[in-house]
Formats: C-alpha cells, sequence, structure tokens
C-alpha cells in the first residue's frame, strides 16, 4: 500500500510499504531516517519515540497506514521543531503585549553554549537546546536510547518548562537506558529547562 | 494481509460485517506487539484511528460514555472526578507514549486478565457498548469477560464507548508489578465506594483466568458497614473487618504461577491492596462527610 | 573531507553511514586545552543527538537481502530431518543455508574453544540455538521463509544443573573433547575447574570463635544493551567479504569468521558500525559468520538485525551461580580464614567460562586479607543458555556471596558491618589467595570510610503537603502504599575486580598514530581497532594525543581490521590497554617529531640538542618553557607515523591444583552504600540512593568515569531486585525473552548516585590510570540485598530478590 505523511514539516510518500509495517520501519527503512531506534518493537523501551500530530508515541506501535494524513516529528528534526517553536513563544509575548524578553535571547544563549563546550556542535545546522545539554552534561554513552529520550523529553518541556525530578523521572520513565544510570539524563534536562528559563 | 482503512463508524462496522476476521487496531499497543514479533498475522488489519468519535468523551447525569479510543492519557487529565478509579488505573499504565495511544477499548477488546482498566471498571460498574450493523447493545461489565483473552463480543461487533458510572464516592486503584514503572500487573484491585446505594464493589486483575470482583468480600463489606451503621457515623472501620474483607478479596482469586509471580504472592498481594484501599477510601469518605457536616 | 553522511542510500550503492560519518575531529582552538584529566565532551555527540551516527542496524547498501535465523525451539534434541526445500522455493528467498552447506571443515567457532557450532549439526544443545539461516529482499519474506523449514527433532533429557551434569549416566554435552581443560576437569560436562588453597584452611578454622556458612543463589543476568545485535556483510569483488558490524573486539570476530568462510583474514575486512552498548553480551560472535555466509552466497549485501526476542538467545549471558561459603572470624573481628565453592553454568557452549572460573576463585574472597583460604569454583556445561561475558564476570557473583557472609559474620560477633569490614581490609602490599602480592594502591577501607560518610538522604522524602508522591515510594506509579508497610533500610558492601586480561594471555594494543600540517595546523591522527561501545574511548584516545603531541586537532580514524588488534572492549581494560597503546604511539611518535626538528633547527639553538623538550600548544619547547619551534615549521609538508603494540606487565596462570601464581595485572576497588525503603507487606522494593565511592587511579575523564561508575551501579541494581532470565528447570527453555518480562530499571527505579573518587595513582599504569568500568557493578548488588536485609531482618540468600522472598509467599 501507499502512505502520505508529513514528517518533519515534508511531504513524504512511502510506497510498497506492507500492511504489517510500524511507523519505525517506514521511517527507518524506507525514508532514510534512522535517527528513531528500534530496540524492543513491543513499547517497552522508547527508543522510537516520536512525536505524531505532537503526542510522543512509540513508532513501533504504530502501523504505517495509520499515519497517512498525520504529522511526524522525529529526532531529525527535533532542532528544527525547537527553533519554531522558539520563533512561535516569542511571537506569543509580543503579541500578547508583554514587553520582549529582556534576557539573552535563547539564539544567544545557545550560541554560549557552544562557546563553553568542546564538543562539535553548532557547526552546520544548530542544535535544539535538549540536544546540546545532553552532549554537555555526559548524558550520551552509547546513544542508542537517546533519541526517543531527546523527543520524550522536549515534548515534556514544551509543557513543562520547570519540572521537578520527579516530573522529569515520571516524564521519561518510558524510556530505557542502559549505560548512563540516568544520573546525566537528569542533569541534561535540568540544565536544558535552566537555559530555558535563562533565555525567556 | 490487508489494511482497511474506514473514515466513519458506519464503514467500520460494514467492514467489521464483510470480514469478521478482521483485527481492530486502534493504539495497536497490543495488536502491534503481536504482528512485530510474528505472533499474528491477522487477513485483515482494520484501523480505527480515523473515526473521530471513537475519541470523544461525554459526561452525562448518571455515568460518562467514553470513547474505545479515548487515550488513557485523556483520561487521567480529565475525567479525574468523574471516574477517579480509572484515571488512577490510566496512569498506572505502562508508559507515557503507551498511555498517548491505548485506551480502555483495547485493554476491552484484548480482555487480557492483565488489562489495567479492568479493575476499575468492574469497581465502578460499566457497560461496554458493542455495535455491529446488526445494532447496538450494552454489555454488562460483569459480562463482558467470558475466558483468558475472550470477551463477550459476536465476531462482527466493534467496542464505541464505555458507559462507566460516575463516582458517588471514592475510588482507588493499585497495581503491584516488580518495576516502579512501565510494568505488566502482577496482580491489581480497584475498589469503589458507592455510598448512595451504600455499596461498595471490587476488581481484581492478573489473579484469575479473568478479570473479577470480590463478591462475598463485597456482600461481607456491605453488611458490616451496614450493620454498625458506619455509613452513617462516619467511624474507621475496625481493623477485623478491614481484615476479613482482605482475606476474602483474597480468596477470590484463583491466581497461577507464572514468570512475573507466583499464586501464592498474588493472593497475598490482593489481600494487601484490599486492606489498604479500603482505609484510604474510607479516609476519604469520612473527611468528605467531616468537610460537608463542616460546610452545613 | 567529506561531511558526515546519514545512514541512507548514497546514489553510489556504495555502504554508507559510519559510527563517527567521516572520520570525526576534535578541535581546540587554542593552546592545548582538552587534554587528559579535562572533561572533554564526546566527539560522536552531535552525530549521536542528532539521529545521524551510524548503528550496525542503521546500514543500508543497494541491494541488499535481510537474513534470518532459525533457532531451535528446544533445548536438547537429536536433529532427524531437515527440509529447506519450500522455504528455497519461496519468491524472494536469494538463499537457505544448512550445516551441509558449510563452505570448509572449520565449522565451529569460539573464543577460547572451539566448541560452538556455526549450524547446529545433528543435535542441538540449547533452546534458541541457530539451525539455518534464510536471506530474502524484505524481513517478513524471511520470516515467512524460515517457518517454511521443516526440522523434525527428537527431544533428549534435560542437564540444568551440577547434579544432573555430573551424574555418572549424565549424557555429555560435548563428546570427544580435546581442548585443554579436559585433563584437569572430574567430569566432561565441567568445562574448568580451578581450586586455589593457600595456608591451611581446616587448621585456621579451629580458631575461630564464630564461624557462618551460607549457600547463595545468583540468578541469570542479561546485558540487555539497547541496540540489538546487527550487521552489514558486503561481498567484494576479489571474493573476499567486508562486514560492518557491532562488536567488542574486532580481531577476535575475524579469527574465528576467516576459517569458517574458508578465506584468509586478509580477505576478510572488518569494520566497526556504530555499537548501542554491550556489556559482555558482543564480546562472543552473534550473527557475523551468518550474514558472511549468506553474503557470499547470494553475492549480494546481506543485512542481519535481531529483535529483542532473537537478542535474548542470540548471546551469552552472566553466569547464573550457586556458592557455598564459610567464614570464621575471631572475637576481635579478625577473619581466620574462608571456604568456598562457586558452581557457574556455563550453558551449552564454553564461550569464557574458563576465565570466568579463574575471576570467581582467585577474587573469591573479595577485597580481604585472609591467610587460610580453600576456594574452588567450575563451571559446568548444560542445556541452558550458553553463559559468557558480561561486566564484572565471576567477581560480580562472588562479591555478592562474601558481602552477604560479611554481614553475616559481624552479625555474628555484635560488630558494625563498616567496621568489620575495615578490619580485614587489604592494603598495598597484601597477598590474595593466588600468592600475588598486590603491588598498588588498594584503599578498601579508605573507600568504605568515604561512603560511610556521605551524608544520609532524608527520610520520608515522599511526603508532601498535597499527602504521599507514589512515584517517590516503593510501587511507583501503581499507587501500592502511601507509607504503609515502609520501612528504610542501610546497606554497605565493597568488591575487587581484576583489570585486563589475566592468567598469562598476552592482552596487548596497537595504536597508528599519524602527525602531518593540514590547513596550516598541525593535525594528529589515531587509528585503532578498539570498538567504542559507548565507554568514552574516542574521547579518551583524542585526549591522551593533545596531552603527548601538544595539538589542538585529532582526528579519530574509524576502528577496522586495517590497523592491528586492540583487544577487547571488555574487563576494564581499553583505557589502561588501548589508552597505553595510543599513549605509546604518541611518544614514538614525538621523538620522531624532535628528530625531525633536531635535523632541521638543531644548529639553531643549542636547547635541541640538551634539553628534554617537550611539545605544547602546537610548538616545541624546552621543559623550562622555552619556544624552540612551532610544529608547522617542524613538520613541513613531512608526515611523521608510528603503528606500534602495547603490552601490560606479563601476568602467569594459576596453578591447577594449588590455583597460586600471578594471575592479574591490576586491580579496581569500589564500595557502595544503599539506602532502600521497602514496602515490607507487598515485598517491593524502591532505591533511594546508592553511593558510590570508587578509586580510579586517575581519572583521564572525570565526566565518563562518573558516567560509567553511575551505568555500572545501575546494573548492579537491577540484578539486586529485578533483572532475571528465568529458565525452566524441566524443559531448560527461556521463559522471559522479551522487554515485558525481563525487566531493567526504569529512570523512576534508578536513585540518586553520587560518586567520590578517590585518585592513587598505580604506578605500573599509564598516567597512574585504573580500568574502572566493572567495579561498580559488583559492590552496588550486593549493597542493596544489605540494605533489604537491613529493612526487613530478612537472610535473603539469593538475588535478585523478588517480591515473594520478601513476603514469605
Amino acid at each position: 500500500m501507499r502512505v502520505n505523511f508529513t514528517v518533519n514539516g515534508r511531504p513524504q510518500e512511502a510506497d510498497d510499504v506492507w500492511e504489517g509495517e510500524s511507523l519505525l520501519y517506514v521511517l527507518r527503512e524506507r525514508l532514510g531516517l534512522p535517527g528513531s531506534k528500534n530496540a524492543c518493537e513491543q513499547g517497552e523501551c522508547g527508543s522510537c519515540t516520536v512525536r505524531l500530530d505532537g503526542v510522543p508515541v512509540c513508532s513501533c506501535l504504530v502501523a504505517a497506514g495509520q499515519v497517512e494524513g498525520r504529522d511526524v516529528v522525529t529526532v531529525e528534526g527535533l532542532a528544527d521543531h525547537a527553533r519554531q517553536r522558539a520563533v512561535r513563544d516569542r511571537c506569543k509575548t509580543v503579541s500578547h503585549g508583554a514587553p520582549a524578553a529582556s534576557g539573552p535571547s535563547l539564539d544567544e544563549a545557545r550560541v554560549r553554549q557552544a562557546e563553553g563546550s568542546d564538543s562539535q556542535a553548532g557547526e552546520g545546522g544548530e542544535l535544539a537546546p535538549i540536544q546540546q545539554a545532553f552532549i554537555d552534561a555526559g548524558a550520551v554513552q552509547c546513544g542508542f536510547c537517546t533519541p526517543g529520550l531527546l523527543v520524550a523529553a522536549d515534548e515534556m518541556l514544551e509543557h513543562n518548562p520547570t519540572p521537578t525530578d520527579a516530573d522529569i523521572r515520571e516524564a521519561l520513565s518510558g524510556n530505557l537506558c542502559r549505560c548512563t544510570g540516568y544520573e546525566k539524563i537528569m542533569d541534561a534536562v535540568r540544565l536544558a529547562a535552566a537555559r530555558q528559563g535563562e533565555a525567556v | 494481509m490487508d489494511f482497511l482503512r474506514p473514515a466513519s463508524w458506519e464503514e467500520a462496522l460494514a467492514a467489521k460485517a464483510e470480514h469478521p476476521t478482521a483485527v481492530p487496531i486502534a493504539g495497536g499497543t497490543d495488536v502491534m506487539v503481536e504482528i512485530n514479533f510474528d505472533h499474528r498475522r491477522p487477513e485483515y488489519l482494520l484501523d480505527l484511528n480515523r473515526v473521530g468519535d471513537l475519541y470523544e468523551w461525554e459526561v452525562g447525569e448518571e455515568a460518562v460514555r467514553l470513547g474505545a479510543s479515548v487515550p488513557y492519557s485523556r483520561i487521567m487529565e480529565n475525567l479525574r472526578a468523574e471516574l477517579p478509579g480509572l484515571a488512577l488505573a490510566s496512569h498506572t499504565v505502562a508508559s507515557p507514549q503507551i498511555r498517548n495511544r491505548g485506551g480502555v477499548g483495547g485493554n476491552l477488546g484484548t480482555a487480557s486478565p492483565a488489562g489495567d482498566a479492568h479493575p476499575a471498571l468492574l469497581a465502578a460498574g460499566a457497560e461496554v457498548e458493542a455495535e455491529s450493523v446488526r445494532g447496538s447493545r450494552r454489555i454488562p461489565i460483569d459480562a463482558f469477560y467470558t475466558g483468558v483473552k475472550r470477551n463477550a463480543l459476536a465476531p462482527d461487533e466493534l467496542i464505541r464507548a464505555v458507559h462507566v458510572k460516575k463516582a458517588d464516592g471514592p475510588q482507588q486503584y493499585s497495581k503491584v508489578g516488580t518495576r516502579n514503572a512501565m510494568v505488566i500487573a502482577v496482580c491489581a484491585f480497584g475498589l469503589a465506594l458507592h455510598p448512595e446505594t451504600r455499596t461498595v464493589r471490587t476488581g481484581i486483575g492478573s489473579a484469575a483466568p479473568t478479570p473479577v470482583r470480590a463478591r462475598t468480600a463485597e456482600e461481607f463489606l456491605d453488611a458490616a458497614l451496614e450493620e454498625d451503621g458506619f455509613w452513617d457515623n462516619g467511624k474507621v472501620i475496625t481493623p477485623s473487618v478491614a481484615k476479613q474483607f482482605a482475606d476474602l478479596c483474597a480468596a477470590a482469586c484463583n491466581p497461577i504461577d507464572d514468570v512475573r509471580g507466583t499464586a501464592s504472592y498474588r493472593r497475598h498481594a490482593v489481600g494487601v491492596m484490599a486492606r489498604r484501599t479500603l482505609s484510604w477510601t474510607w479516609e476519604s469518605y469520612r473527611g468528605a462527610r467531616r468537610a460537608s457536616k463542616g460546610a452545613a | 573531507m567529506p561531511s558526515p553522511t546519514r545512514g541512507f542510500p548514497r546514489a553510489d550503492g556504495a555502504p554508507v553511514g559510519h559510527p563517527l560519518g567521516a572520520p570525526v575531529k576534535v578541535t581546540q582552538d587554542s593552546r592545548t586545552r582538552g587534554g587528559i584529566g579535562e572533561s572533554t565532551l564526546r566527539p560522536d555527540g552531535t552525530l549521536k543527538v542528532t539521529g545521524e551516527f551510524a548503528y550496525a542496524s542503521d546500514l543500508w547498501h543497494e541491494d541488499m537481502l535481510w537474513g534470518q535465523i532459525l533457532r531451535s525451539p528446544v533445548a536438547h534434541a537429536e536433529i532427524v530431518s531437515l527440509d529447506t526445500s519450500e522455504a528455497l522455493a519461496t519468491p524472494g528467498v536469494h538463499a537457505v543455508m544448512t550445516y551441509d552447506d558449510l563452505p570448509t571443515d572449520v565449522r565451529t567457532y569460539g573464543l577460547e574453544i572451539q566448541d560452538t557450532p556455526v549450524l547446529a549439526h545433528g543435535r542441538v544443545r540449547h533452546h534458541g540455538e541457530p539451525v539455518a539461516v534464510v536471506a530474502a529482499d524484505h524481513p517478513e519474506t524471511a520470516r515467512r521463509a524460515a517457518a517454511k523449514i521443516k526440522v523434525e527433532y527428537r527431544e533428549l533429557p534435560v542437564i540444568t544443573d551440577e547434579a544432573s551434569a555430573t551424574a555418572p549416566d549424565a549424557i555429555l554435552i560435548h563428546e570427544n573433547r580435546d581442548d585443554h581443560h579436559i585433563g584437569h576437569v572430574p567430569h566432561p560436562n565441567i568445562v574448568h575447574r580451578q581450586p586455589i588453597v593457600r595456608g591451611d584452611a581446616d587448621e585456621a578454622a579451629r580458631r575461630a570463635d564464630v564461624v557462618v556458612r551460607g549457600e547463595y543463589t545468583f540468578g541469570m543476568q542479561d546485558q540487555a544493551f539497547l541496540g540489538p545485535e546487527s550487521g552489514l556483510a558486503v561481498p567484494e569483488e576479489d571474493g573476499g567479504v567486508h562486514l560492518y558490524i557491532a562488536t567488542q573486539w574486532l580481531h577476535a570476530d575475524l579469527r574465528q569468521i576467516a576459517p569458517v568462510l574458508g578465506l584468509p583474514e586478509s580477505k576478510v575486512r572488518m569494520t566497526l558500525a556504530g555499537v548501542g552498548g554491550a556489556f559482555g553480551g558482543r564480546e562472543d560472535l552473534s550473527m557475523q559468520i551468518h550474514a558472511c555466509l549468506l553474503a557470499l552466497r547470494t553475492g549480494k549485501p546481506v543485512k542481519i538485525v535481531y529483535n529483542r526476542f532473537e537478542s535474548f538467545f542470540g548471546h551469552v549471558h552472566r553466569h547464573p551461580a550457586k556458592l557455598y561459603y564459610e567464614h570464621g572470624a575471631t572475637r576481635d573481628g579478625r577473619l581466620t580464614h574462608v571456604k568456598c565453592r562457586i558452581v557457574l553454568d556455563g550453558g551449552a557452549y564454553a564461550s569464557t567460562s574458563a576465565a570466568v572460573v579463574g575471576n570467581a576463585s582467585s577474587l573469591g574472597i573479595g577485597p580481604y586479607a585472609v591467610d587460610d583460604v580453600d576456594i574452588e569454583a567450575v563451571a559446568l556445561y548444560t542445556n541452558n543458555p550458553p553463559c559468557g561475558a558480561m561486566r564484572g564476570f565471576g567477581a560480580v557473583q562472588a562479591c555478592f556471596a562474601y558481602e552477604a557472609q560479611m554481614d553475616k559474620v559481624a552479625k555474628e560477633l555484635g560488630l558494625d558491618p563498616v567496621e568489620f569490614r575495615q578490619r580485614n581490609a587489604m592494603e598495598q602490599g597484601a597477598l590474595l589467595p593466588t600468592g600475588q602480592r598486590v603491588d598498588s594502591p588498594a584503599p578498601v577501607a579508605e573507600l568504605l570510610r568515604r561512603v560511610k560518610a556521605m551524608p544520609l538522604p532524608p527520610e520520608r522524602q515522599w511526603e508532601s503537603s498535597e499527602g504521599a508522591d507514589v512515584r517517590q515510594l516503593p510501587g511507583g506509579l501503581s499507587n501500592t502504599t502511601h507509607g504503609e508497610g515502609v520501612v528504610r533500610g542501610i546497606g554497605y558492601a565493597v568488591g575487587i575486580k581484576n583489570v585486563g586480561f589475566s592468567e598469562g594471555f598476552d592482552d596487548y594494543s596497537t595504536a597508528k598514530v599519524r602527525m602531518e600540517v593540514i590547513a596550516g595546523e598541525p593535525v594528529a591522527t589515531v587509528h585503532t581497532a578498539m570498538a567504542e561501545v559507548g565507554q568514552g574511548g574516542v574521547t579518551v584516545h583524542a585526549q591522551i594525543a593533545r596531552t603527548e603531541l601538544g595539538v589542538a586537532q585529532v582526528t579519530i580514524h574509524p576502528a577496522d581490521t586495517r590497523v592491528g588488534s586492540a583487544g577487547s572492549t571488555s574487563a576494564s581494560r581499553q583505557t589502561y590497554v588501548t589508552g597505553g597503546a595510543v599513549k605509546n604511539s604518541c611518544e614514538l611518535v614525538r621523538e620522531k617529531v624532535l628528530e625531525i626538528g633536531r635535523r632541521r633547527f638543531g644548529a639553531h639553538h643549542p636547547a635541541w640538542a640538551t634539553a628534554e623538550l617537550l611539545l605544547e600548544d602546537g610548538k616545541v619547547v624546552t621543559d623550562g618553557g622555552e619556544v624552540l619551534a612551532g610544529l608547522v615549521d617542524v613538520l613541513g609538508d613531512e608526515a611523521v607515523e608510528v603503528e606500534a603494540q602495547w603490552r601490560h606487565r606479563p601476568t602467569e596462570p594459576f596453578d591447577l591444583r594449588t590455583g597460586q601464581g600471578d594471575g592479574h595485572v591490576q586491580y579496581s576497588f569500589a564500595a557502595h552504600r544503599a539506602v532502600v525503603e521497602v514496602d515490607t507487606e507487598l515485598g517491593l522494593v524502591k532505591v533511594i540512593e546508592l553511593a558510590c565511592a570508587q578509586d580510579v587511579g586517575k581519572a583521564l575523564n572525570p565526566l565518563s568515569v562518573i558516567g560509567q561508575i553511575q551505568g555500572g551501579t545501575t546494573q548492579g541494581l537491577g540484578m539486586a531486585v529485578m533483572e532475571e532470565i528465568i529458565v525452566d528447570p524441566k524443559t531448560a527453555k527461556v521463559r522471559n525473552p522479551s522487554f515485558t518480562d525481563y525487566l531493567i530499571p526504569t529512570i523512576l527505579d534508578t536513585p540518586t548516585i553520587p560518586v567520590d573518587v578517590l585518585e592513587l595513582a598505580d604506578d605500573h599504569a599509564p598516567y597512574g590510570l585504573r580500568g574502572i568500568g566493572e567495579a561498580p557493578t559488583l559492590s552496588s548488588t550486593p549493597a542493596v540485598l544489605a540494605a533489604i536485609r537491613n529493612a526487613t531482618g530478612l537472610e535473603l540468600d539469593r538475588t535478585p530478590v523478588r517480591p515473594e522472598h520478601l513476603t514469605g509467599t
């Protein structure tokens, strides 16, 4: 069968899709977007987390045919997504008649982060704040869980910009990590939240 | 395999009538696992994602009509007051990602004894709205579970909604798993106080071939509460009554040993959960009573 | 230099996607920043957070086929017949292969003993053993075809434990053994036996005021790395094959693969693909040979990716064990003797069982000084799933038992468990049971002191103004308690792990380092075959090169077999051994650079001839800091390149009767304090905090060191309270091969993990460093168990502990 949907803002068409294929398979094997990871195929690890019409879901449990006409954001589109959100948030602030943020802009904050680190972040495309925070905090080891965690964490910060530790743990409880013991992931989310707070 | 994509409820019913072996898929959280792991190769997959009214709910006088596909995360966020037991149960479902996709219709359709919603539905009191091209009917929740992973649906029927009685008193839900999140129930327990009818209802998950109520325990507690005027005097339930209730709930189990837990542990844990949820709901009932008295 | 490619089709059909994309440049903008001791960030970090890092399962090749393995549904059976005709006739299927299709007489492989069939021959010895392989144009086609292969099994009785394995009439798991252990084992179903005897334990026992015995059970743990086994084999024009693979040791794979394919090693090219975690589970081969066989048979690239179910059958697990201990002590809290017997279940094939026996026995009494010991460890052949390497092997199982014993003795003596341990703690200069002297710092007592001194987490953190926050209570979101039945407990444990390969193994690594001027800047390139599995070796190699060569820019070359072996990414050894090799090669490069400098500039400044010269900040400087020349000027258009092997000090095998011998290179010590809250009625556990103190010698990258310690600690936590592969004792079949029923800790199960890092240099090691990856996995499990015992008063002689054990149900 054929499936048409939007991925990271671009219309996509997948042909000859087997009816039992998952969204994850279509993303990885047909659309060249292997960032979403296949680690369990049963919704128990969160490595394949994407946003489907804005909502975080396990793409391994979405039948390809179910995404017809819908909108998907993957880790590959996370930086763009965050950028657009930042622009939208700025517009919102202005349209509400509030004074423009007096602190450094998100973009400025990001530049500062890049300067303060030894990583190659920022070379080429900019990263979303949560992506940069994962690098800076040492939250990445093997990195296989990272894309799913980033999508889930970014979505949480969108709704809850000042999460408590318990909030972070609850929001990320569907994402398994085997390398880090989660401590550096907690650090990364706290860091992203703090930077996000500074930037507003 | 064929993928059927009905655009409306009527089309879905027609498709199910034409292909009674078609497997409905909504959140996909059960069906896709079976497909991914080669446990199931249905001839037809019947996608219900495009049937919009399955995602809606309506709060009526007596009950909430809950669309079969309303995700657990929506139930947690929006129906905490009307359906506290189900909202608590929803919060124990798997992970945030799964709660964003899965709904009560899937739990009912699969009818696994481990489905998280069942004990809450049994305790609250509910009816399953099933429909086929032949017509619509309401199946009382007590008559819905007919065997291990079997339910009362006819081959051409689909679940459209669940009508759950609005809470008229405190409700609680507990589930034992060997992990603090993302875990399938070793066993689960739901309890609802119904002050209007002066009854209690229970639901037990994963401790019998089907989800069950602990009817003897309910009858015992109904009588004990009535006898000593507890509903009116709002006294603390005596430990011996609580213990007897817990023991009867444990006795209502007919569990098995499996990789998730032993039968005797399940029986034991159901008893503990029964005692604790009784204490929580009763304290809450007493608190509400005191508050309303104070207000009057 | 091409930009990093996405793991997806390229027009020329070449395989694309490499873990580091194009070689990743690590750039420092000025001065020699980013050397050892700094928390520089991962060079692959950006690729990993953007989804561009190409893991083995992300690889794609034009025209590629998908491989599928048919596995045995039973644990022990004769294969009566095998019919592949229907599968082969399936449209879209390109090849079906069985044992009979193997190209040469070499049809088995193995890390130490070549006892594992590439495909089953006449008999299967464990549940999930590979029987046939299929290549097809879509994974679903391959799956359907595999299901059409008809195999008739005649089931045999299963051997599942020591009694059934060593019964006089036991079926032999491997007939006609000719390996080097068969001469000293008491039964052919025992892979290896290692006794260790020092002093006279029986005599010493007479001095004991208390004697404590215990029998312990350690369950079967899985590595549960998140990136399942996968790889892509591409046939090459010269008749060879190029394998892109997620592994822990490229050259060990190569050594096992090439003979089965009938190819010289030069025709089997291997490149490391992105590895999604390993923890020992990728030390043995999984799909490597199968993919290569299918690629050579079909002439097409073949990709194999296990799903999670298959992954549970596709790699070895941690040895489950039965451990029998006797400890004696005098009333003043001194251990008199230890006797123990450790029975490890190696399952159907040997894998690393012999080395696991070596570790379990030689480290069997833990980091304690005891003169009179009597130890025996064996590994069995059974029909259970094969077991082999997992983080801390051998030492992990023993630590669980000896630490439980230490608590028992302390209790018997009425002593504080930490103080009792400190009284008996080994120090530098102590002798191990093997008679080997510990010749580097052994701060066992100090680590215990530090972990005990950390502030305790506040009580009842789950209480809030709005009632109990269930997320912070046992049971978590499942809402099982609002504080009822919850009791806090505290427990301690400490462990010792050997670093590197022991017992006389030639444990070397190789590094090729090149230095040249590119675009007006001095650049170092480091090329090793080290498998980066997430541990951060690539970060550290760049740091070493900066420190040794004084350059800002370092390029980490992708790991492959075009450079010599780096040894395994296991045994906490890579920073020590491959880090040592990189350091060594850098030093050789530096010498050559200085030679060039002397040749070119020696006449200009007398210091060239006399002073000890350093490379710093892109310059040649004297030890007094005087700048002699810039590296750009010294090198000109010359490139300096060195490929050299490097070895740590040699070790020797343990004597087969007495276990005496200098078998180990280095040790790694960690101590934990666990604080738990147990719902004593439901038997549910919430670990509140798991504090760790570890001596790391020298932290080359502190951020990575802490990440390793926290990760290892968490795997130990999982082993304490939830992780176990459950094997049916009647059928030897695995009952929970999925992430639904094999549970690993979520972020809600994992506590805060404060880490106190001690840096006492080991003068024998590069920079004084210690291998660090495994030690935290040892003591974490017994610390949690001790805390649960403390909370409940129960004995708890097995791990993982389940609610049934805590509730007596």
